[in-house]
């Protein structure tokens, strides 16, 4: 008795140690991961056969996507996916936001700029198999724009009604009419004129799936598009895995035969996970890991060009922020240039403009605020405030490429603004709720950001500062009728040129009364394997896969 | 016939207990500040559509009816639909539950052969340097914050020594094809015996991470009840009868000791259920901890109130097991 209890425990001991020590030893003798997939296919030919050494790329991300359906949603991380199932009209160049030809290999523009004609090109199928045409786009179109379609979703769609003011129907509507002139001619007829309305039709929400697949209503799930390659399966919180389109209308693309997104939400574990191997590309590298990245001689280190703003806006109906002396001594109290040095480990630029200069119908002329506490001291003298005041701030609880720390920046600023009397409290709150109450103006003064979708300087001048925009993403809730006159000018009328002008005259109003203090326009590093080649990271956040290709 | 008729009473008095949980996560979500029509569609929505939605949602109803019409959609086993995915919830938590099951179990299978194992040792050899050093380390697991623990085990394991996955269920260059969800089911019933070692290994980093803190809370449970039990006078009876040292720890004493430890045990092991969130994030593991917190990001209300309750009816069934087995470990329980 005594004999066999003593076996049993020891064994159970053992059992547990022999996994542990069993499993770690095995491995080392085993191939190291990256090439584990080359070994696989060897060991098992039975699930990988036909295909000898497919090209896999592991792509780590921080969050899931939230469906498939891109016009539904709002977030990157669905983008990231659905750009490499679907195609949009147009699209833009690979580093900026330049328009380049999509689905679409030719378009003309009316004079009154209210007629878009557009040339399909011929021979492309969705992955089900049907004919991508004229009447195809009309069907996407229909749906998302007439509240009355079958297949319309009863929560709307937050791009399409942004960008082209509301549904059919309503005032404030964009297009009036899209039809099938032949099977690849499509014309759009406009209300009234929208500057940039070839910037929009290419964002990724604008996304052309198969009418046949909208019809079963299955698009969440199961995405069919044109793109480069095809959806496969979703472990929902896991990974997302996507095939080659080997019917690819642009032939020799993609040159991947595999690509799966995985989730992994920490970014140190992230890094982890690429130094080891279990992954090939990611997102969201912290800044200060940087340098390890560039010491890696595996490793490649990305920037992503700016194409955002981190921000401090002021809630202007409030008081003492309702005066512009006093959001302008703001100004002159916080060093930018520091907080990018702390906080974005230096990369970054220092932010005049709420538009990133990378963008046309930035103002390089306007000079910004030099960081100088006594002259924003004798600013909030002039403007009533010798002794200062107490404020609450405001900040996110969340890191965004814009805003990696919010709190640390935060206390960062709260020291200077000490400095010049002004004592503030910190708050922060989560996210959701963060994002709710600083759109209805509850704050005195909060950091936010934003991220640009389409590269116009409207996607940010307008959807930032328009008074058309207070209880949207206006958070300063900021009412100048001389920047609002501008603003809508600037939508209408379509001569470039002229536009730039506009944009450039709206700065200064903006710079001027100083509703938000722009920070800051990061360039978010990326992190990859010494062997992937041809991946540009967009300034939009997201990227096609086509082109990528490993070594 | 005892055993039985002690179930069945058991189980009956399960009924108000859920039926109270059900009521507690009506009442929260109901108190959450906010209009669900809102939030449903947005803040552009227009009032008819909010309106058109708010009767559809039944909003307008008294609190009660709508608590019965909640309460008869869950025992339909209706939990709702998400906001988000529109998929039937019911569905949609399964492949994260099995996720976390498999994870818990691994967990507390290490720290119930560990922790017990190091527990009896310590008391049996009470003073000893191995009581100390157990001790020291239990103390240690104790109040090692997990998401240090985790994040420095891939640090060691998967960067600098590279042995070990540092993230994720399986290799994602071969993955696992789900069926039960479970992958080490998966993995054997595909008779992928190349698989299975590829997420066993993945198991080792987490599961040592979760089981460490309920490790050193069983070995300091168990060292405690064993010293008691060892005091008492049929263990020195046992003793004078000149029965070996191992057969009276691990036989006589154990045996009396062990209700507390399966107490805590089964408390912990429910604890791993819902509040494996940390290292879920860490490891990248797509379980039910992080579903749920996903969806408080998302404001997605039906998968918060469903979320939380099948882990609270977790909870309830795991303790129900363990008294289940108090009464199979100590006859006398069920004859209270």
């Amino acid at each position: 008795m005594k004999k066999r209890l003593m076996t049993s425990v020891l064994a159970g001991m053992l059992a547990l140690s022999m996994a542990l020590a069993g499993c770690t030893g095995s491995q080392e003798t085993q191939a190291p991961p990256n090439a584990a997939e080359g070994g696989q296919t060897a060991q098992e030919p039975v699930t990988d056969a036909g295909s000898s050494g497919p090209k896999q790329l592991i792509y780590g991300r921080g969050a899931d996507t939230k469906t498939l359906d891109p016009i539904r949603e709002t977030d990157g991380e669905t983008f990231r996916v659905t750009e490499n199932i679907y195609e949009t009209l147009v699209t833009y160049k690979e580093t900026s936001t330049e328009i380049i030809p999509g689905l679409a290999e030719s378009w003309t523009i009316s004079d009154d700029g209210l007629t878009y004609t557009f040339k399909l090109r011929q021979g492309v199928k969705f992955h089900d198999g049907t004919d991508f045409n004229a009447e195809a786009v009309v069907f996407n179109f229909e749906r998302w724009m007439d509240k009355n379609n079958p297949y319309h979703d009863e929560e709307g769609y937050p791009y399409y009604n942004d960008m082209f003011g509301g549904y059919k129907g309503d005032e404030t509507h964009v297009i009036e009419s899209v039809k099938a002139i032949d099977s690849h001619t499509l014309e759009f007829k406009l209300n009234r004129t929208l500057a940039p309305f070839l910037a929009n039709l290419g964002m990724s929400p604008f996304a052309i799936a198969s009418p046949k697949a909208i019809e079963a209503g299955t698009l969440a799930e199961h995405p069919v598009g044109t793109g480069p390659f095809k959806f496969e399966s979703w472990n929902r919180n896991d990974s997302i895995t996507l095939v080659k389109n080997t019917e690819y209308w642009d032939s020799g693309y993609p040159k991947l035969d595999k690509v799966v997104f995985k989730v992994i939400p920490e970014n140190a574990s992230r890094l982890t996970a690429l130094v080891n191997g279990e992954i090939d590309l990611m997102d969201g590298l912290n800044p200060e890991d940087v340098p390890n990245v560039e010491s890696n001689p595996d490793l490649q280190l990305y920037k992503r060009p700016p194409m955002n703003v981190g921000y401090l806006a002021f809630n202007t109906e409030k008081k003492p922020f309702d005066n512009p002396k006093v959001r302008q001594a703001i100004g002159h109290a916080i060093n930018k240039q520091e907080l990018i040095d702390a906080f974005y480990a230096g990369l970054g630029i220092p932010a005049v403009n709420p538009l990133p200069p990378s963008l046309w119908g930035h103002n390089d002329s306007v000079k910004d605020r030099e960081f100088n506490l006594e002259k924003a001291k004798q600013l909030l003298t002039e403007a009533g405030y010798p002794d200062g005041f107490k404020a609450e701030f405001w900040t996110m609880p969340v890191p965004r490429p814009y805003m990696p720390d919010g709190k640390k920046i935060a206390e960062a600023i709260q020291q200077n603004l000490k400095e010049i009397g002004i004592e503030t409290e910190i708050v922060t709150m989560e996210w959701a709720t963060y994002l709710e109450k600083t759109r209805k103006g509850e704050y005195e003064m909060c950091l936010l950001g934003w991220n640009g979708d389409n590269g116009d300087p409207d996607n940010f001048l307008y959807t930032l500062l328009d008074k058309n925009t207070i209880d949207g993403n206006n958070i300063p809730r900021y009412a100048s009728e001389e920047a609002h006159q501008l603003l809508l000018r600037a939508q209408t009328v379509t001569n470039l040129e002229e536009r730039d002008n506009l944009y450039k005259q709206a700065q200064e109003v903006i710079f001027e009364d100083a509703p938000m203090i722009p920070l800051v326009h990061a360039t978010p590093p990326l992190a990859g394997k010494a062997n992937v080649l041809n991946y540009l990271p967009h300034p939009k956040g997201t990227e096609t896969l086509r082109n990528v290709d490993l070594k | 016939m005892a055993l039985l008729s002690y179930t069945v009473r058991r189980l009956l008095m399960l009924i108000p207990v859920l039926l109270g949980m059900s009521l507690i996560v009506f009442a929260i979500i109901h108190a959450i500040p906010g209009d669900p029509a809102l939030t449903i569609l947005g803040e552009k929505a227009s009032p008819k559509a909010l309106e058109e939605l708010r009767q559809q949602l039944g909003l307008y109803n008294p609190w009660y009816v709508q608590y019965f019409d909640y309460l008869s959609d869950i025992v339909r086993g209706d939990l709702g639909h998400s906001l988000h995915t529109k998929a039937p919830i019911a569905e949609e938590i399964l492949p994260y539950l099995a996720a976390t099951a498999e994870l818990t179990l691994v967990s507390m299978l290490f720290a119930v052969l560990i922790g017990v194992n190091a527990g009896i040792i310590s008391a049996w050899k009470q003073n000893s340097w191995f009581d100390y050093m157990s001790m020291l380390i239990a103390l240690i697991g104790v109040s090692m914050p997990v998401f240090w623990l985790g994040l420095m085990e891939q640090w060691v394991f998967a960067q600098e020594l590279q042995w070990l996955p540092s993230v994720g269920r399986d290799n994602p260059r071969d993955p696992v094809v789900p069926i039960t969800h479970l992958y080490i089911i998966d993995a054997m019933l595909a008779g992928r015996w190349d698989q299975l070692r590829d997420v066993l290994e993945h198991l080792i980093l987490p599961g040592i991470a979760l089981g460490t803190i309920p490790m050193a809370i069983i070995a300091r449970i168990t060292r405690s009840s064993m010293l008691e039990v060892m005091r008492s006078d049929y263990i020195r009876t046992a003793r004078a009868k000149g029965l070996g040292q191992f057969f009276v720890v691990y036989k006589h004493a154990l045996k009396n000791a062990f209700i507390p430890i399966l107490t805590i045990i089964g408390v912990q092991t429910g604890l791993l259920i819902g509040g494996a969130i940390l290292t879920e994030t860490i490891f990248g593991w797509p379980g039910v901890g992080r579903y749920i917190y996903t969806a408080i990001g998302n404001r997605d209300y039906p998968v918060i109130q469903s979320g939380i309750l099948v882990i609270a009816t977790i909870f309830v069934l795991i303790n129900l097991l363990v008294d289940l087995l108090y009464a199979y470990v100590d006859p006398r329980i069920r004859y209270r």
